[in-house]
């Protein structure tokens, strides 16, 4: 990484103001993990590196309302140590912690998961089911966009020229609401999903889902929001016909590849067992809250 | 393209200042400007843990921080481990359980070893386990690394008492 230059700026516009200066080899520093490997691989040419962590609010985790909003640089170590956020949206932050090793975890961010736009990306289907928006800073202001509107292909976003996600922003919650994320890896850890599952829900008083939003990582060329897969167990208390529905309805939605980590056929099944579980863990726990 | 930057931050208690190219890792200005060579490249991806150190006491991957974001921080590694010559509990317990064979990956085992034992200090063999999944030993198979770590702890929390 010998032809690189490194910016500190301590303020979002200085931010977006050098990367758009920086033209297409510019590009912003949170954790590290991921594009410090891709310098130092050649995958990226390397040019300025702006490194987003001295930015008012880059790191951290702060509650506004009953909902969350986590600075783009916030390591996944300190999104675990957050306990109101761990309440609220589990799912989020058990997907968040599956991220690499302890020594990932202390750098990598969600927000550095979800702009490196790998369709197998852990956090990213966890934070599209939350319906998770994005604070967008660019060279012409702010804007916000939904999770799921960033990633566009393998390796590419939505960003234009200048652009970076200064927070991501978790909506508040409706009493009896979880959420839940399952992988399926070959290992019990530091392995790339094969594939993903989040489901968030909310019951009614009698345990009756009112709504639900299933992602799937991995089957396809970004995460998926399988919307047939909700509506499938909408309106039920997931029993075995829901939960059959609901297998059917995310198989239905998967348009895999067939590589090294898993055919496409496998995939495809794996999704429909993970999300079942992933529903099922997200219901006990919606359920355990109304109790309390 | 970079012009070289200067540095200054803490080392494992000491005031250092030096030269960085903003490309350059930390783990190259820990090991080439400072000398500090007991944290080791071994895939210099975040894969294998050899390089660990703590950074204002995180756990982190040293070939994956840049130097230049070093600038006022605080930084540990293996060489302040032990104090003078009296070896850590959990470096002593690497020797008496033979938790090493060609010692490459030794340091940053330790370093992670102790950052689980300064947030947990009752760890389950599991817990220890999972922490240590960042750090690749291709000599021991773990279970001799895993061993002297739980009786580290345990002598850890003897001393407390």
């Amino acid at each position: 990484m010998s032809d690189v230059d490194y910016l500190a700026p301590t303020s979002a516009d200085a931010a977006a103001k050098a990367l758009a200066a920086g033209g297409a080899a510019a590009r912003a520093l949170a954790g590290g993990t991921d594009l410090l490997v891709q310098l130092k691989s050649g995958r990226l040419k390397g040019g300025l590196i702006v490194d987003l962590k001295h930015i008012p609010g880059a790191i951290g985790v702060r509650e506004e309302d009953g909902a969350f909003v986590i600075g783009a640089a916030t390591p996944g170590a300190t999104i675990g140590e957050h306990a109101g956020l761990v309440r609220a949206w589990p799912g989020v932050v058990e997907a968040t912690h599956l991220i690499g090793s302890t020594q990932v975890q202390g750098r990598a961010s969600m927000a550095g998961n979800l702009c490196n736009a790998s369709p197998a990306a852990d956090s990213v289907p966890a934070l599209i089911a939350a319906r998770a928006t994005c604070v967008i800073v660019g060279p012409s202001g702010r804007r916000t966009v939904a999770a799921e509107d960033i990633p566009v292909s393998p390796g590419r976003t939505s960003l234009k020229p200048g652009e970076f996600v200064l927070e991501i922003r978790l909506p508040a919650r409706a009493a009896r609401s979880a959420d839940a994320y399952l992988r399926s890896i070959p290992r019990t850890e530091m392995d790339i999903a094969v594939v993903g599952a989040a489901v968030n829900l909310t019951l009614d008083s009698g345990g009756t889902i009112i709504e639900a939003r299933v992602a799937l990582g991995a089957v396809g060329p970004t995460v998926l929001i399988a919307d047939d897969a909700a509506a499938a167990i909408i309106g039920s208390r997931l029993d075995a016909a829901a939960l059959e529905r609901l297998d059917a309805a995310a198989r239905g939605a998967c348009r895999p590849i067939s590589d090294k980590r898993g055919t496409a056929e496998f995939r495809t099944k794996i999704a429909g067992v993970l999300a079942r579980r992933a529903a099922a863990i997200a219901y006990g726990r919606a359920r355990a809250k109304g109790e309390n | 393209m970079g012009a070289r930057q200067h540095i200054s931050a803490n080392v494992n208690g000491d005031p250092v200042e030096f030269l960085a190219e903003p490309g350059t890792t930390l783990l190259d200005a820990l090991r080439d400007e400072l000398g500090l060579t007991g944290s080791k490249e071994g895939c210099g991806s975040g894969d294998c843990g050899a390089c660990s150190v703590t950074l204002d006491g995180r756990l982190v991957c040293s070939c994956l921080v840049l130097a230049v974001e070093a600038q006022g921080r605080r930084i540990t590694t293996i060489e302040g481990m032990a104090d003078g010559g009296t070896l850590h509990p959990l470096q002593q317990k690497f020797l008496e359980h033979a938790a090493l064979q060609c010692g490459f990956c030794t340091p940053g085992i330790l370093v992670a070893a102790k950052a689980l034992l300064d947030v947990n200090p009752d760890p389950t063999e599991v817990e220890a386990r999972y922490w240590l999944a960042g750090n690749l030993c291709r000599c021991t198979g773990y279970d001799k690394v895993i061993r002297a770590v739980m009786d580290a702890a345990a002598d850890l929390r003897q001393e407390r008492v």
